[in-house]
């Protein structure tokens, strides 16, 4: 199965996005028929080191990456996705990319359909000739075999269970003449578990015929019965690269995310949580495309900054944006009142939530977060003008309430002192500011409502590192000054162990465990890759 | 010179070029023998009869339904102020404030419905709002023929049934509002101060309004909807409103336009309503999503310009009347600009 | 949704449905009779398919309803105007009409397809606003260029002032030229053979294009822009060549129908080409993403039979032609807003089931293109 040489050597690959460096010195390879499973957190580098294998505009567009890339032996240098599947390589995305009413086998064959020549291609061009069917059809069923799976090539892909839209989806990589290496970004993330066994057996056979594999998922149990090397990422460098046999899931799962332990993130200070429960979630439910939400339960107590964490799409994105009434949700929220009264949250109304003093920073600062066009002022206190009725002068006895433009301006300089806004004005429109600078502005709307719960959602996603420290800061001292309840939604764990009294790790949509931050950090890796059966003690304590 | 290519991009060429054009005209005028004075005159007379239509579109692009390719609604409501008005026999003030009164009414119901309409078609509005329109006048027209009017001014002749096409408004409240305070210098300018005036009133209206709680949630509504949600507005309450305000502002604005004119024009007048007041507003500096007076005022002013000036000079040095066509390309072409401007934000 | 056939063939036929009956409540009180009605719509198919089947390739590519055909009726309508000038007769007028309309609507259709492409998500609206566009440039040459600085040779064609043409052209050369060519009369029954052979041959060609590589990547393009490009299908150029075939059809439809009328109204003529055989279309069953040959044979048809019967109708149930006559432009206008508030709603809720469908997986967003990357913020 393993011939001598590689079909792909990646060396010394590296890439910087404007001094942002995100990989460094990633060298490995690929022989033809071995399956290689990639393993990392996000944020580690697997997105970059595939858009750079597969060619994608972005990599150019920012400065290209160093390193080489060799297939069979000869050096490449992808500029596009084309170029990339001319020298055979494919790469199956995580969302899928099928017409929804084309067939199985149209589908498949998309764009590489089989034809019949005609006089008219003379006069105007290739794409006259008519399609030969049959032909396309046999083609079809023969990458379907490849794969040891079965599919009606005549079913239109819309009326298809999501499994079999996913071997479609691979078969038409495959129906390449020459494909050699194929990518695999998270297969298995919509397939049951018989499905996912189908396909598992179906790349164990395509390995079979020489092609070389790149799995990458997080399902650790399925990278340990399929690959046949395993290498992890994290922060940009390679942590380890072993064959797998011999390898654990916790041992793959502590080179995912151990670092050392930064004693300077460990400043004692002293929590604010009471003992008084503010949030209660039950057998919550979101459905948000992405970041589903099946059965998530957990409490949260007064005046605690309390973590989530998890890989992305296991559904952490999903809880804030389900209790705060933007994606459609189920199950039970009770929370207490400013009174201490126990009172029952209203699901699928986000002016029920902000009324009810909880708050939320986005992580979709500029879809959701923000009035682009607008200035910085409106921003800052929209929300509040609008749900809690300040910054307006009631005019004829209340009939009419004006915009107090002054209330308005003097509240949005307090914050541009306070959290060093960096703009030419209270009136910029915000569109014109950079990603940091946006984000404390959407700190700053949430801070102006002065709630009881704020959930905070990717707090430090796209901002340098000055910003980042100035926010996690800012956050810290709120929840000091106020005894605000904060609910910090992240994917970088190291940020949830500086600030959170306890972390909630989020797979599958469901709760996987809670830890206190200074649990060691592979136990938060086993959680976030899968593994809930085993609850070790220090688990136990936090979750109480 | 960094500033200036800022206004420039913003702004955009062909808003540059059409300003320029008219400029070149006004001073092009006095060398043929068209008269400076006559001009403004019938300038300023323009921009009172159209600029409340052209105000109509505001309401609806700021809370991100699009240009109100369905004025033809609001003008419809106007029609049956106007109509009912005389039916009843009054006239002067009373009558046109009758006309006023009944066309608000209407356009509240006919602005209510086609607001629901429109907040089922998200992303669709243009179209359908012009169809809307189209039909809504045809239909009207069949109405026009049935409905049970008495009045002699009104109703056709020998038949004794069904409205004419065009009713005059001599002796009810032809010019109310253009003699009132208006005033003369020289022979042939004559400013319509109290048109100007009412215009002025109705501008002061909408800009305080979206001053106000709601007007701002409206605002946001057309620059964010998803942020506009997520702030607990009910996104589809601001459309219908934006809707029943424009619809309002439409009818008001046929009626403002009705008493300069001198006539009632029924039937299928209405239909081609609404370019012009969108092709202006898109002239005066408008997105399609964001719309302020200043835009108002200034498309008005543009585009009355380019249509009184352009027959006058254009026929005076080409001895032949190309006033229509050159209308038609310039609101047109605008439009068309403006649709296929690549937004700065995507929606 | 468990529905019985019998409902959901009631509710995706509906507006059919409708006019069928409205029909045949219509035409007993027109009085007219059965074989009059019979032969009028004869003609009239054979006068209009070819325009009502040159909109059915911009909806296969997604660009929903083509307003613009009204660009390639005025492309005809210049060949028509030349050839009467230069007093070129019979079937070789025709063909010369259509000779010189095809570059011009090629070309206008390039616009057409280029500014489509500009306003994405906007095309009908689009189209819309650039068919009026066009015939503002359309005026300025026909009203003002002909005739001074284009040279016309005969001057009968001319305006009185000197330059422009007529109103109204009397296409006396070409008169009927294609349907007379192959003359046919079954019990006392006209039927234009010859044009109905050349409609047959528009069918054939649709059906063999839809077989066609360029066919099925017009397809794909229609149902997704994202997906097509990402599997290397040039959307933009595919969806500029759609508009062009649907452009030059046009323009060979509008020369049919002038032939058979005879006579052409300059300035008229095409502004309502657009709309009628649009709202023809949808009568028939066909929606803003999709359209079949049926749909547009049954179209014409009911269309036109309201069309005929509605002002007599109307004279027999209210006492006034005139209502009848507005009562056509209602129903013509009432159709087409109809059709685009349910291919909105449909639009709508097809993304919800979709998004409800792929729950826990990765829905994907629209317009979201593959060789857009891996998202990393």
């Amino acid at each position: 199965m393993n011939s001598r040489n590689p079909i792909l050597q990646i060396t010394n690959v590296g890439k910087e996005y404007y001094g942002n460096r995100v990989l460094k010195d990633i060298s490995f390879d690929l022989y033809p028929g071995e399956i290689l499973g990639l393993v990392g957190e996000n944020g580690a580098g697997k997105s970059t080191l595939m858009n750079i294998l597969f060619g994608m505009p972005v990599i150019a567009d920012t400065g290209g990456y160093e390193g080489t890339i060799s297939i069979n032996g000869t050096a490449v240098r992808f500029r596009t996705p084309f170029d990339a599947l001319d020298a055979g390589i494919g790469m199956v995305h995580q969302e899928f990319s099928l017409i929804p009413g084309f067939t199985t086998t149209e589908n498949i064959l998309l764009n590489s359909e089989s034809q019949k020549k005609n006089i008219l291609d003379e006069v105007f061009g290739p794409r006259m000739d008519i399609l030969d069917r049959p032909d396309m059809r046999r083609r079809a069923l023969e990458a379907i075999g490849k794969l040891g799976i079965q599919l009606d090539p005549e079913m239109c892909v819309s009326e298809m269970p999501v499994g079999h839209k996913q071997f479609t989806e691979i078969a038409r990589e495959i129906i390449r003449k020459n494909m050699k290496i194929l990518v695999l970004d998270e297969p298995t993330a919509v397939l049951t578990e018989s499905e996912a066994s189908i396909l598992l057996d179906g790349l164990k056979k395509l390995a079979g015929e020489g092609i070389g594999i790149i799995f990458i998922s997080h399902r650790l149990q399925e990278v340990l019965d399929l690959t046949d090397k395993v290498v992890v990422l994290r922060d940009g460098l390679i942590a380890h690269e072993a064959p797998t046999a011999g390898l654990t899931i916790r041992e793959i799962a502590r080179r995912m995310v151990g670092r050392g332990f930064d004693s300077k993130e460990a400043e004692v200070r002293p929590s604010r949580a009471t003992d008084e429960t503010v949030l209660e979630v039950e057998n919550l439910w979101v459905d948000m495309p992405g970041e589903t939400v099946r059965d998530v339960s957990f409490s949260v107590r007064r005046g605690e900054i309390f973590g989530i964490g998890g890989l992305a799409g296991q559904g952490k994105l999903g809880i804030p944006n389900g209790i705060m009434g933007l994606m459609s949700a189920g199950g039970s929220v009770h929370f207490r009142d400013r009174n201490g009264v126990r009172r029952t949250a209203i699901l699928n109304d986000p002016r029920s939530a902000l009324e009810q003093g909880m708050a939320f920073v986005s992580e979709d600062r500029r879809g959701v977060g923000l009035l682009l066009d607008e200035p910085v002022d409106w921003n800052i206190v929209f929300t509040s003008m609008q749900i809690q009725g300040r910054f307006l002068k009631p005019i004829f006895g209340g009939l009419i309430k004006w915009r107090d433009e002054g209330a308005i301006r003097k509240t949005a300089w307090e914050y541009i002192h306070s959290l060093e806004i960096k703009c030419t004005s209270e009136r910029q429109p915000v569109i014109e500011l950079s990603g940091g600078n946006q984000q404390k502005i959407c700190l700053a709307k949430a801070f102006t409502m002065k709630p009881e719960i704020m959930f905070v959602s990717e707090p430090t996603r796209g901002i340098d590192i000055g910003a980042k420290r100035l926010v996690l800061d800012t956050l810290r001292q709120y929840n000091q000054d106020y005894g605000t309840t904060i609910i910090m939604v992240s994917s970088e764990l190291e940020e949830l162990r500086s600030i959170c009294d306890r972390i909630a790790v989020i797979d599958e949509g469901c709760v996987a465990g809670i830890l206190p931050p200074g649990t060691e950090a592979s136990e938060f890796g086993l959680l976030m890759t899968g593994v809930t059966a085993r609850k070790t003690t220090q688990q136990q304590g936090a979750e109480q | 010179m960094n500033r200036l290519k800022q206004f420039i991009t913003d702004f955009g060429w062909p808003r540059i070029i059409i300003a320029l054009f008219l400029i070149s005209l006004f001073f092009a005028a006095p060398f043929v023998d068209v008269r400076i004075d006559t001009s403004f005159s019938d300038l300023f007379n323009r921009f009172g009869m159209n600029a409340v239509l052209v105000l109509a579109m505001v309401p609806m692009v700021q809370s991100g339904c699009g240009l109100n390719f369905g004025l033809p609604l609001g003008v419809i409501a106007g029609l049956l102020g106007s109509t009912l008005s005389i039916e009843m026999g009054m006239t002067g003030t009373a009558g046109f404030a009758m006309a006023i009164a009944i066309a608000c009414l209407f356009a509240m119901v006919l602005g209510y419905g086609y607001g629901k309409l429109l907040n089922r078609v998200k992303g669709d509005e243009m179209m359908i709002a012009t169809y809307v329109g189209f039909s809504s006048v045809a239909f009207m027209s069949i109405l026009w023929l049935l409905l049970p009017f008495k009045s002699p001014t009104m109703v056709w002749g020998f038949a004794g049934k069904g409205l004419r096409t065009t009713i005059s408004l001599e002796g009810f409240w032809s010019h109310i509002l253009n003699d009132f305070l208006a005033f003369r210098i020289g022979e042939n300018f004559v400013f319509p101060t109290g048109m100007i005036l009412f215009f002025a009133v109705i501008c002061l209206l909408v800009w305080s309004f979206m001053h106000t709680k709601t007007g701002t949630a409206l605002t946001a509504v057309g620059s964010n909807p998803e942020f506009a949600r997520a702030s607990g507005i009910d996104v589809n309450r601001m459309r219908t409103i934006s809707v029943v305000f424009s619809t309002m502002l439409g009818a008001v604005g046929i009626l403002v336009y009705q008493q300069s004119f001198g006539f009632i024009q029924l039937y299928n007048a209405p239909f081609y309503m609404a370019f012009p007041a969108v092709a202006a507003i898109l002239l005066g500096g408008a997105s399609v999503n964001k719309a302020s007076m200043v835009n108002v005022i200034v498309g008005t002013l543009l585009f009355q310009g380019i249509l009184t000036m352009t027959p006058s000079v254009i026929n005076s040095v080409l001895k032949t009347d190309m006033s229509e066509v050159i209308r038609i390309i310039v609101s047109n072409g605008m439009i068309l600009y403006a649709l296929t401007r690549r937004t700065k934000v995507s929606k | 949704m468990n529905q019985s056939k019998t409902t959901r063939f009631l509710i995706n036929n509906a507006v059919t449905i409708l006019f069928v009956i409205l029909s045949i409540m219509s035409i007993p009180l027109s009085g007219y009779s059965l074989p009059y009605l019979f032969q009028e719509i004869l003609t009239r198919l054979g006068r209009n398919m070819f325009l009502v089947l040159s909109l059915l390739i911009p909806i296969i590519a997604g660009m929903g309803l083509n307003f613009g055909i009204v660009l390639g009726a005025m492309a005809g309508q210049i060949g028509l105007i030349l050839v009467s000038d230069w007093n070129i007769l019979g079937m070789q007028g025709i063909l010369l009409a259509a000779i010189i309309g095809t570059p011009i609507s090629v070309f206008l259709g390039w616009i057409c397809g280029s500014v489509m492409n500009r306003a994405k998500g906007r095309e009908m609206v689009t189209s819309y606003i650039l068919g009026f566009f066009i015939d503002g440039l359309y005026q300025l040459v026909v009203l003002y260029l002909m005739g001074s600085l284009i040279p016309v040779l005969n001057r009968a064609l001319v305006l009185s002032r000197g330059y422009g043409i007529r109103n109204a052209v009397n296409l006396v050369g070409i008169r009927q030229v294609l349907d007379n060519l192959l003359p046919l009369q079954i019990a006392g029954v006209r039927i234009p053979l010859a044009t109905y052979l050349v409609i047959a041959a528009l069918c054939l060609f649709i059906v063999w294009f839809r077989k066609t590589k360029l066919g099925q990547d017009l397809r794909a393009v229609g149902q997704d822009m994202g997906t097509a490009e990402a599997a290397g299908i040039p959307v933009e150029r595919t969806r500029i060549i759609a508009i062009i075939i649907s452009t030059v059809l046009a323009c060979y439809g509008q020369i049919i129908f002038l032939q058979n009328l005879g006579t052409l109204n300059t300035y008229n003529s095409h502004t309502q080409t657009g709309m009628f055989a649009i709202a023809a279309l949808l009568i028939g069953g066909a929606s803003v993403v999709k359209a079949t040959i049926p749909n547009a044979f049954i179209g014409v048809i009911l269309f036109h039979l309201l069309f005929i019967v509605s002002p007599m109708a109307g004279k027999e149930l209210v006492g006034s032609a005139q209502i009848g006559e507005y009562f056509r432009q209602f129903i013509s206008f009432g159709i087409i807003a109809v059709a685009l508030v349910l291919h909105a709603w449909r639009r709508r809720n097809e993304a919800e089931q979709s998004r409800s469908l792929l729950r826990g997986g990765g829905a994907r967003q629209e317009g979201q293109s593959r060789t857009a990357g891996i998202k990393e913020d």
